[in-house]
């Protein structure tokens, strides 16, 4: 079994929100953020326990004459964010119950039976994806659609993304997919699209790669982000000293102290 | 629905010519020169690499409940009280002092998992922590080391109470040091991993401080647990008073390096409700003890003890407050949307910059 993977470009996203609402409808989601956020036509903000696909809008003041804006017309990029399902999975080393796994199509999976809702995997989430439900008590995030992935189809958002913005495929081939397509729209004047695949920090790529226009901290993704293992050998380091200390600064205050009791 | 028919606004002539305008002067020139119109709604809230998605914070917020830094309290002081008991025993100190400290140990060994399954929400919860054991998550490490510390800690505490009735025998013996053996490494692990815990996450302020917190969490347990013992009647023992001196000192220090330094990560640690918590908490950890025990050296004896005991009470208070300022400073740290965005610590963004736009609800979503 090959490993999978989305490609969501936004430079063919319309902000449909399709996606958001197809994934509710397969995997049962409750509705949320039926309230305007004020910012764009953003309703919820971003990725969360009940909020697996989240799209957002980026708006800009209208730059009047060019390419024919109306005047009153803000412009638009939209972007559609998900689970990143890491490479290296902050959430998945961190779970302590072992509810978290790699699934066979490289996706990251919350086990819901297994899952006891310590929330530690939502501090462990670079991309602060991972979320706990409150009523509920349990962690919750995108599944990567394993139950259709399992009998061979596509995640439901990109299945019901009309444009094609939200690419579902083989991750190689999605990865030169990506360049070709980066080649392609820079050709056409877009000197500013990039592709969003952080291989260059600690979590070694993601299942889920973006095609942006300019900086992706516009996006709220993170230039470095980084699995907190890394920092594990310091902390460790730390409280090796801090028992050495702990251990040696006792057994010196009980020694040079005189008072025993008569045995 | 209303079968009223969509009004659209009035054009407006002088907007639609001065449009008309600007438009042809793009297509001769290329580019325009006068200012733009000014859209209905304008200014737009703005998203950028400077001003981040309109300031909604990157990273999700620690969702634990306030048992959570209760417990960091209850089980650092616990795992420090469970090392001074067992080193107590074997060395032969009074054997009050090795009760009592052994009591602190086994009340924080009860009520740690109460507290962490209060947090879970349902009792067989926790059982899922002794599914597997994970040495890359902190969390299954401290899992694991807590029942190990329950178990034995629980065993030494039985087998002291049943030599004390029943007079001392073989087994007891060999049960109560067994014990003791096992709660010197669990009780180190147990007073300092939590500092690991929080230090191996995606919080800035918590993983930029990762090789002073277990350190600092060490001392905090430390210095509540000889308090609690102080406060029992212990405040004149001189290997107490040490090692209150020795943490007291080391919270100084820890006090120093947060105060000193001029880092963007350490602001939740100096400003707003986390900040002022984290200065009371660590005056009350740091120069007030370090003051009442240097003061306690020079009074008489009946003085120096009650100066001893409010050392002890200070320690406590401050030691709780440490680990309640750590846990909110790190919720300050996750809202914080510039430091993963590593966008400079003076930027705004734009709902900061244009406080008229307030109204809008900042979206939150957990």
């Amino acid at each position: 079994m090959s490993t999978t993977a989305f490609l969501t470009d936004s430079t063919l996203c319309i902000g449909c929100k399709a996606c958001e609402v197809a994934c509710k409808e397969w995997n049962h989601v409750g509705e949320d953020g039926l309230e305007w956020s004020g910012y764009s036509y953003d309703n919820t903000g971003a990725v969360g326990a009940s909020t697996w696909r989240h799209v957002k809008f980026v708006e800009e003041p209208p730059t009047p004459g060019i390419g024919g804006n109306a005047g009153d017309q803000a412009s638009w990029v939209f972007s559609s964010d998900v689970c990143k399902h890491c490479e290296v999975a902050g959430c998945l080393e961190a779970c302590p119950t072992g509810a978290i796994v790699r699934t066979e199509f490289g996706g990251v999976f919350v086990q819901p039976d297994v899952c006891n809702g310590c929330a530690y995997c939502v501090v462990a989430c670079p991309f602060g994806v991972v979320a706990k439900n409150r009523e509920d008590g349990r962690a919750f995030k995108c599944t990567f659609c394993y139950d259709r992935q399992k009998v061979g189809l596509e995640p439901a958002c990109a299945k019901a993304c009309p444009t094609e913005s939200i690419k579902f495929g083989e991750i190689n081939q999605l990865r030169a997919e990506a360049q070709q397509r980066v080649q392609v729209l820079q050709d056409r004047g877009m000197d500013d699209a990039t592709f969003y695949d952080p291989t260059h920090t600690s979590v070694q790529g993601t299942h889920a790669m973006f095609i942006l226009r300019g900086d992706p901290r516009t996006y709220n993704l993170p230039p470095n982000p980084e699995v907190p293992t890394t920092y594990l050998r310091k902390g460790w380091t730390s409280a090796a000293l801090a028992a050495g200390l702990l251990l040696g600064g006792t057994l010196l205050a009980f020694l040079t102290d005189g008072a025993r009791d008569a045995q | 629905m209303s079968n009223q028919p969509i009004r659209l606004p009035e054009p407006q002539a002088d907007r639609e010519r001065r449009l008309h305008d600007i438009r042809r002067e793009a297509e001769l020139s290329g580019k325009v020169s006068v200012r733009g119109i000014r859209p209905q709604g304008a200014p737009f809230p703005k998203a950028s690499p400077e001003t981040g998605y309109y300031g909604i914070p990157l990273l999700k917020p620690p969702q634990w409940t306030h048992q959570i830094p209760l417990y960091f309290f209850v089980g650092g002081a616990a795992g420090a009280a469970a090392v001074v008991s067992a080193i107590g025993h074997y060395v032969g100190a009074e054997r009050k002092l090795v009760r009592d400290a052994r009591y602190i140990a086994a009340a924080g060994a009860v009520i740690s998992p109460a507290l962490l399954i209060a947090d879970l929400g349902k009792p067989e919860r926790f059982l899922g922590m002794m599914r597997v054991f994970k040495p890359q998550s902190p969390m299954s490490v401290g899992a694991w080391t807590l029942l190990g510390f329950g178990s034995a800690v629980s065993a030494a505490t039985f087998a002291g109470l049943m030599r004390e009735r029943y007079g001392p025998s073989f087994p007891l013996a060999i049960l109560e040091n067994a014990g003791e053996a096992a709660a010197i490494p669990l009780g180190l692990g147990l007073a300092t991993y939590t500092g690991v815990l929080i230090g191996a996450t995606a919080i800035p302020v918590w993983n930029q401080n990762v090789g002073d917190l277990p350190l600092h969490f060490a001392a905090s347990g430390l210095s509540a647990a000889v308090g609690m013992l102080e406060l029992m009647g212990h405040s004149k023992s001189r290997a107490l008073q040490a090692l209150g001196m020795g943490a007291a000192l080391f919270e100084v220090w820890e006090g120093i390096r947060i105060e000193g330094r001029k880092h963007t990560h350490l602001d939740p640690l100096k400003h707003g409700t986390s900040g002022a918590i984290t200065r009371v908490g660590g005056a009350l950890s740091g120069p007030l003890p370090t003051a009442l025990r240097l003061a306690s050296l020079f009074a008489g004896r009946e003085r120096a003890s009650s100066l001893r005991r409010w050392a002890g009470a200070s320690a406590v208070v401050g030691s709780l407050l440490t680990r309640i300022a750590w846990l909110r400073a790190g919720v300050a740290s996750a809202q914080d949307w510039r430091m993963p965005l590593e966008v400079p610590p003076d930027a705004q963004s734009w709902p900061d910059k244009h406080p008229e736009f307030d109204s809008r609800s900042k979206a939150e979503n957990t």
